[in-house]
């Protein structure tokens, strides 16, 4: 039986992976994107299908963390103004790219090479930071941003927390991540949030609020100008919203108990699975070892159920004040 | 920069948009309720397991 085109089994995966993915969401504030794109290309959909329902599959998500933050006031909107200005100019770019390449033929190779490299990069970044201790980290993040801080590129603005810095440097970083995010459908806040805490000096918790306000209205003009090609598979979209929307309330509420830093290890280790997953299942496509795409498939699925239930553990953990039982004791890194 | 597409094409996309904004909405407020009602007993569930 078939509902909007797609399978009752495929409806309940699509709801399943969303309910991960809003977990993941909702605790660290990235869109898990970077896994729906992958996942969708794997599949087997068509890149601009996989890029397109990945960006209006963000744009659903960020509206529902939008609305859970608004209470918190944590926003800069003269930062959020600048990073969306640039990301709508940076997707568009991206999306040409993405159109050029489908048009060659090419796309499908090229865009899994780039979230190979991305995933893998960032990936191995944040073990880096997961492996090194708060004191060196913290000394390292500020080192970067005062050397940024000090670039007098004008116009210069202040934001909040007091930190003044280059517009144009900020209209320049809001444009690369908006071209990758056009181009690989992704959120881009995984990219940004790094880019404002460690790169500008923005605090945590207004890095968090600017990032997902800036998200909802960069993911809706992305997936917006996807769409007009016909390129956002709206049922995708619907199932895998349907568990994102709760996931992304249990993953909030673990932010209450869990601290980031406990199960970023497992984060990063997530990355690089997700990064492993494409470059598999592109050494299958092509060397025609069909079984390297049920393997790919079974990495990111398998690492998405290990960190979201990570963090789901590790609240229950919390909760019942357990940290010498032998499941709980595997919820840190 | 929005596209040299039809009118029918926009109004399509913001459809879409406007669908995917409108389910965000509906099950942000729906799971909501569903946190008030069963929430707080499944916390004190589990912290007395």
């Amino acid at each position: 039986m078939e509902v909007f085109g797609l399978s009752l089994v495929l409806i309940a995966l699509f709801v399943g992976f969303g309910l991960l993915i809003g977990i993941l969401f909702g605790f660290f504030g990235m869109g898990g994107s970077f896994l729906v794109t992958p996942a969708l290309l794997v599949m087997g959909y068509p890149s601009r299908i996989a890029v397109g329902s990945g960006l209006a599959f963000v744009f659903g998500t960020s509206v529902i963390g939008a609305l859970r933050h608004r209470e918190h006031g944590q926003v800069d909107y003269k930062l959020a103004a600048i990073m969306t200005a640039a990301m709508t100019i940076g997707i568009e770019g991206g999306k040409h790219v993405v159109f050029f390449l489908d048009a060659t033929g090419r796309a499908d190779l090229i865009i899994s090479v780039a979230y190979v490299g991305l995933l893998g990069v960032v990936g191995l970044f944040t073990l880096r930071d997961a492996w090194t201790s708060d004191d060196t980290a913290d000394a390292n993040s500020q080192g970067l941003a005062e050397r940024v801080q000090s670039l007098r590129v004008p116009p210069m603005v202040t934001l909040r927390g007091d930190v003044r810095v280059s517009a144009t440097l900020i209209f320049a970083i809001g444009l690369v991540v908006g071209v990758l995010s056009g181009f690989l459908g992704v959120g881009g806040g995984f990219l940004l949030m790094p880019a404002m805490m460690y790169g500008l000096g923005v605090p945590a918790a207004i890095a968090v609020g600017t990032d997902i306000l800036q998200i909802t209205i960069s993911g809706a003009f992305g997936a917006f100008v996807y769409a007009q090609s016909g390129a956002v598979a709206l049922p995708v979209v619907g199932s895998l919203l349907f568990g994102s929307a709760l996931g992304a309330r249990i993953g909030a509420s673990a932010t209450q108990l869990v601290d980031e830093g406990e199960i970023k290890g497992y984060f990063a280790m997530m990355l690089l699975a997700g990064s492993v997953a494409v470059a598999t299942k592109e050494l299958g496509t092509a060397y025609g070892i069909d079984v390297l795409s049920t393997v790919s498939i079974a990495l990111i699925i398998g690492a998405t159920i290990l960190v979201s239930g990570a963090v789901v553990l590790a609240a229950v953990c919390r909760l019942r004040r357990d940290s010498a039982g032998p499941l709980c004791r595997l919820t840190t890194t | 920069m929005i596209g040299s597409g039809t009118i029918a094409t926009v109004v399509d996309a913001a459809g879409l948009i406007g669908t995917v904004f409108i389910e965000a909405i509906a099950l942000y407020v729906g799971y909501g309720a569903l946190e008030q009602s069963i929430g707080r007993r499944m916390v004190d569930r589990i912290r007395s397991e």
